[in-house]
């Protein structure tokens, strides 16, 4: 579906040399595929995805999206994608249907088919109640969930998501989710960028880690994991002030510390036997939490900075 | 997701501009009472106060051959249609299509489908002639009404009209689309290029009332070139050279206007 190999982005700036957005990129998306871009703002992910929607030439590298050339066949390709972009650019003025009917004119659907399409991805979008309402007066997720909707319209067989969650909160989150999972069992292949490793996680079979342009280490969420860190995850939070005395006492107890503003992380096989030792050293932490480890702690080890700042 | 009806729907590829406007008409149905009422509205009050009004003032004046012994009604009419025109036009092209790169962001949402950004441009450039096709006609619904609005020929001012609105309209749109800002561009716009040309361009009174050293302000104004047309298909009496100087003028203002707004538009979809 995606073929990347060398890709660059840059733009230019008024004041003097170009920023390299993407820093040579290789990619292979497989058809029936989630794949997810994970990394902070700014590392890459949403300048790759505009390239990969066919809205922003490449700068240098190899593309290809559904075996075409985006230079070429933008039209034929974006004919085939679906979008979600990562800012909302429904039309407030018109209804939930109306938002709907009018995308799909687009890609030169007529207005018969568009109405029946927009019957089923109301009930789809959970929107069925909402479809002569004015776009305006709707919630965030239920905008995000509309334009999840819209973005299917054309039936595509490649859906980019930027960032879907963004922004909502955590009920309207899984909802989206929920949806999101319903297409990739329905066979659609699914490219996602975030910044939320939980979302990683949940929808994607294999990821990519973006930072700084470039892409800094690939494979499935648990790969990553076993390869980037420890089973375990000991968090623990102190008084204020006294983390860093702590800090030097816990150096010695496992081979990798993470220090946070507000907590220090010991990665661990076992994480009860390292809080026995913590315990064990005579210090007291405030909070103490033993979890398995994410991707954030995979970022982390790879970046030396945490995804959300 | 796998419609019930499933069938691959082909790529448009020149259909696009259409399809925009169907959008823009659309949006329109919103608020068209408002906008027409508006369209029939504002000519009762100007032909009101301006042509029966000031019009009596001036016709009984000291010269009633000023104007070429016709009315002031008969000669204000012509460019009251051609100056809503281009009003509409250059109100359509500022701040609605400049929201939609800038506050609903519609325009990334269309040029994320097959639809090109030109296309985009266009469709708006189609959109803003319907408008004035509408607004235009209504305008010379009125003028009949007033017997104000020439002979047979005066049904030429609505055309006329329109292309002068889209000659003026296409650079609005160019420069919305080379906008960052809050839109505070437009209100300059309005102020000191719309207000003035409204008044310069031989609409109240004709050109030659004016000191030949500013004179050269009308010549250039597309407003002048339009009131010259519809002046004359209204009321006769100009040649057939200057009639071609006009419409070539207002054509090539429009052609260029085009190309340039198309190239904004891609400049600014396309990064």
């Amino acid at each position: 579906m995606i073929f990347a190999s060398n890709l660059r982005k840059s733009f230019p700036v008024k004041s003097g040399a170009d920023v390299e957005a993407v820093k040579g990129i290789d990619l292979q998306v497989a058809r029936g595929e989630s794949f997810g871009f994970l990394g902070p703002n700014g590392a890459g992910k949403s300048s790759t995805m505009r390239m990969i929607a066919c809205v922003s030439p490449r700068s240098s590298g190899q593309l290809s999206i559904l075996g075409l050339d985006p230079e070429l066949d933008g039209v034929r390709i974006r004919g085939r994608l679906g979008v979600v972009p990562q800012q909302d650019n429904l039309d407030d003025e018109l209804t939930v249907r109306e938002n709907l009917i009018v995308y799909g004119r687009y890609f030169g659907i007529s207005r018969a088919e568009c109405r029946r399409r927009a019957v089923e991805l109301l009930e789809f979008a959970q929107l069925v109640e909402k479809a002569e309402t004015k776009v305006e007066t709707l919630s965030g997720g239920m905008k995000r969930r509309l334009t999840i909707a819209r973005s299917l319209i054309n039936d595509p067989e490649l859906l980019l998501l930027d960032e879907p969650t963004t922004g909502l909160d955590p009920q309207a989150r899984h909802v989206l989710w929920d949806r999101l999972f319903r297409l990739k069992h329905q066979g659609v292949t699914l490219v996602v960028t975030t910044h939320y490793m939980d979302e990683a996680e949940q929808l994607c079979d294999r990821l990519v880690v973006m930072d700084g342009g470039k892409i800094v280490a690939h494979g499935s969420p648990a790969e990553l994991i076993a390869a980037h860190s420890s089973r375990e995850v000991l968090e623990l939070r102190f008084r204020p002030g006294a983390q860093d005395a702590a800090q030097q006492r816990v150096e010695g107890l496992v081979e990798r510390i993470e220090v946070l503003p507000d907590r220090l992380l010991l990665y661990t096989d076992d994480g009860d036997i390292t809080l026995n030792d913590v315990q064990a050293l005579g210090l007291r932490p405030s909070t103490t939490l033993v979890r398995r480890s994410t991707l954030e702690d995979v970022f982390l080890r790879l970046t030396g900075r945490s995804l959300v700042d | 997701m796998v419609f019930a009806s499933a069938s691959r729907s082909p790529a448009t590829t020149t259909g696009g501009r259409y399809l925009v406007w169907e959008y823009l008409v659309r949006c329109w149905r919103r608020y068209l009472l408002s906008s027409l009422a508006e369209a029939v509205g504002t000519p009762l009050l100007y032909l009101l106060a301006l042509g029966v009004g000031l019009g009596s003032l001036i016709d009984s004046g000291p010269d009633p051959a000023a104007l070429g012994g016709i009315s002031y009604l008969d000669y204000i009419a012509p460019a009251l249609l051609v100056a809503a025109a281009v009003q509409v036009a250059v109100g359509e092209s500022s701040y609605p299509a400049y929201s939609r790169f800038k506050w609903s962001r519609v325009f990334w949402g269309v040029t994320a489908t097959p639809v090109t950004p030109a296309q985009v441009c266009e469709g708006e450039v189609l959109f803003i002639a319907t408008r004035m096709a509408a607004g235009s006609s209504l305008y010379y619904l009125v003028l009949l009404a007033f017997g104000a609005a020439g002979g047979a020929s005066g049904v030429l001012m609505i055309p006329v009209a329109m292309l002068t609105g889209l000659a003026c309209g296409v650079w609005v749109l160019a420069l919305g689309a080379r906008m960052r800002s809050e839109g505070g561009a437009f209100n300059v716009l309005f102020r000191f290029v719309i207000v003035p040309m409204t008044l310069f361009s031989g609409s109240f009174f004709p050109i030659t009332e004016m000191p030949l050293a500013v004179r050269w302000l009308a010549w250039i104004s597309p407003l002048w070139h339009g009131n010259e047309l519809a002046r004359g298909a209204a009321l006769g009496g100009l040649g057939f050279w200057p009639a071609v100087g006009h419409l070539v003028y207002l054509l090539a203002l429009l052609t260029v206007g085009v190309v340039v707004a198309r190239r904004c538009y891609r400049v600014r979809l396309i990064v």
